[in-house]
């Protein structure tokens, strides 16, 4: 099976289309959608606008630009810092996770060495293993070490993606033939220039999956940063955001609420999820190619 | 999952005139080592990252520290003591629940909806794919912050809605409506995720069986039952073996919504709260450990008898 399979399904395209279908779809469109449009609309709204206007609109005046601009520049600009370390962490994080798992998954389909087997059964065990039940023992083990509350106690468990490995390794067995890695042999390259210069090519559909999903993984992560990192000049986005809500609520031990700190959350929190949308909607194309393949092939 | 692996599909290979044909066998020619090569970086983090703290909470949850004596070696006192701790089991009892009642409705739902892209009966499917899951790209963090203003009584946009249908609306961040109100969360955050994984593998299935199907008159809802589901058995299984790994690990949708209702969410509200709670604001990390550990290995037989069970249906037919 190659990843291709998805192409190809003229025949069915012929088929009267349900409007009953399309509006029950509609109904769950609307779910997914409509607590975005809430969060957009209130990001144009003042603190007085945010608790007395009906959500789904504008409110009396459009505020999106100031409150842009009293997010960026709170406390010295300390949401900016937040961004570019959550930057950080996923281009790094993600990156190195989905070429590591690459290679690693590449090594296992097409390679074979003593341990393979065995190696292959520690990846499939340890997708089972819960990355947030370890973060309390990594902060221990890292405190112990010393890497705490720097940008390594967040990069390091992040590269190690079990599941990404699996992935590659399916995807690999399909992806780059035999034949194709011995005519390379036969025709003086070495292992690693075939590698980069022709398997990466070939895997790179699922390349991009691991990577997108080390990437949803990274920028989301939340657990691991909030433990292992006291210092809020490494937060990322997510810890950061949830401090600023713990002000507004008045849970952050000052007893009294900040209200004004709500259009802060929200906007930081738009402005916090538009990388990744960007990201998906432009990546497509390559990820579902690479899911087919992962998803499946057993 | 088997670890069995499927022959590569064959490749024209075109080779010089006069050459010795390349034996198939790597290992022999000396390129299996770079196997070690390739995949030695993993294998660093993977020690790092995964390894060593599995190691280190192990070993840490066999000790106590004791005023007398110090840190003492107590074997598995701490995991009698999880196993009869009424804050431990409670928290796992909340997320059984969850597990039970979440998960099945998030994947019927994702099902639903990945079989009605896939009917090619829909208007606009790629709108409707790409839109349900604009969510999974959604931090569960903001996630739960959003949901949590939308649930609030102070700018909720559900009481403002149910305020302009004069019904009332419960109180959603309430004790009694707490757990579904979470449970909401996660399905928002995850139906699309799980949508794509079953609709990736609905395309994979091979356009002959439709047809054949046809041949038979088949219709549109016999073609799913007796083709589609099948087939989409293995992807099935691996999305519930992932839910059922997130929801026993609940902690980032609890976590944020307790600013929000702090005497609804306790700090042992679900087992990964507890354990953090345990090591951040009781210093107890042996005991914090062990309730990880134990969590770790629920979650883990779990997840492992879902697919084990899965793999044998498979084997079956």
């Amino acid at each position: 099976m190659s990843a291709n399979t998805t192409s190809g399904r003229a025949g069915r395209g012929r088929r009267r289309s349900s409007t009953a279908l399309t509006v029950a779809m509609g109904l769950m469109l609307v779910y997914a959608l409509l607590p975005l449009l809430w969060l957009l609309m209130s990001s144009t709204k003042d603190t007085g606008s945010l608790t007395t206007g009906f959500g789904l609109w504008f409110g009396r005046d459009f505020h999106f630009f100031d409150n842009i601009h009293a997010v960026l520049t709170y406390d010295h600009g300390i949401y900016l810092r937040w961004f570019a370390n959550t930057l950080l962490y996923a281009v790094v994080g993600a990156g190195g996770a989905a070429f590591i798992s690459t290679a690693a998954g590449y090594a296992l389909a097409k390679y074979r060495f003593r341990g393979r087997t065995a190696l292959a059964a520690i990846v499939l065990g340890a997708v089972a293993i819960p990355g947030t039940a370890l973060a309390v023992p990594t902060y221990l083990l890292f405190s112990k070490v010393g890497i705490v509350d720097t940008p390594w106690a967040v990069l390091l468990p992040s590269l190690a993606s079990p599941f990404g490995v699996y992935l590659m390794r399916v995807y690999a067995l399909g992806a780059v033939p035999d034949s194709m890695l011995e005519a390379a042999r036969i025709d003086g390259s070495g292992e690693l220039r075939t590698f980069f210069t022709i398997s990466l090519r070939l895997l790179a559909p699922g390349f991009v999956t691991v990577l997108l999903f080390s990437l949803v993984a990274t920028w989301n992560n939340y657990f691991l940063p909030l433990i292992v990192l006291s210092d809020p000049q490494w937060f990322p986005l997510t810890v950061g955001l949830n401090q600023w809500n713990s002000l507004a609520t008045g849970a952050a031990g000052s007893g009294a609420t900040t209200t004004g700190f709500y259009p802060l959350v929200i906007t930081g929190s738009v402005l916090a999820i538009v990388p990744l949308v960007v990201a998906f909607l432009f990546l497509q194309r390559f990820w579902q190619s690479g899911l087919a393949a992962g998803s499946v092939k057993e | 999952m088997s670890t069995s692996q499927l022959p590569a599909p064959p490749a024209p290979v075109v080779r010089p005139p006069g050459r010795p044909r390349p034996q198939l066998r790597s290992s022999r020619r000396g390129h299996g080592s770079f196997g070690y090569v390739f995949f030695a970086p993993f294998l660093i983090v993977f020690v790092i990252g995964i390894a060593a703290p599995l190691g280190y909470a192990a070993y840490l949850s066999f000790f106590q520290d004791r005023l007398v004596g110090g840190n003492v070696f107590v074997g598995f006192d701490n995991y009698t003591r999880a196993l009869g701790d009424e804050l431990f089991r409670t928290g796992l009892w909340r997320v059984t629940l969850f597990l039970v009642v979440q998960v099945p409705l998030m994947l019927l739902l994702a099902l639903l909806a990945a079989l009605a892209i896939d009917s090619g009966r829909l208007r606009w499917p790629g709108l409707f794919r790409i839109g349900i899951f604009v969510p999974y790209a959604v931090p569960a963090v903001v996630a739960s912050l959003m949901w949590g203003y939308l649930y609030g009584d102070r700018f909720g946009l559900i009481h403002q809605i149910g305020d302009a249908l004069h019904t009332d609306v419960p109180r959603l961040l309430g004790g009694t409506w707490m757990l579904a109100s979470i449970g909401n969360v996660v399905t928002w955050e995850y139906v699309g995720y799980n949508m794509l994984i079953l609709y990736a593998a609905l395309r994979t299935v091979p356009q002959e069986l439709y047809e054949a199907a046809e041949v038979d008159g088949a219709g549109a809802i016999r073609t799913a039952w007796s083709i589609k589901l099948p087939a989409l058995r293995p992807a099935l299984a691996l999305a519930t073996v992932f839910s059922i790994i997130g929801t026993f690990q609940l902690f980032n949708e609890p976590n944020v919504l307790q600013s929000l209702a702090p005497d609804v969410i306790s700090t042992s509200y679900t087992p990964n709260m507890y354990a953090y709670n345990l090591a951040f604001n009781g210093q107890q990390f042996n005991y914090s450990a062990a309730v990880a550990v134990l969590l770790g290995g629920v979650t883990a037989v779990v997840a492992y008898a879902v697919q084990a069970r899965s793999m044998r249906k498979e084997q079956s037919l």
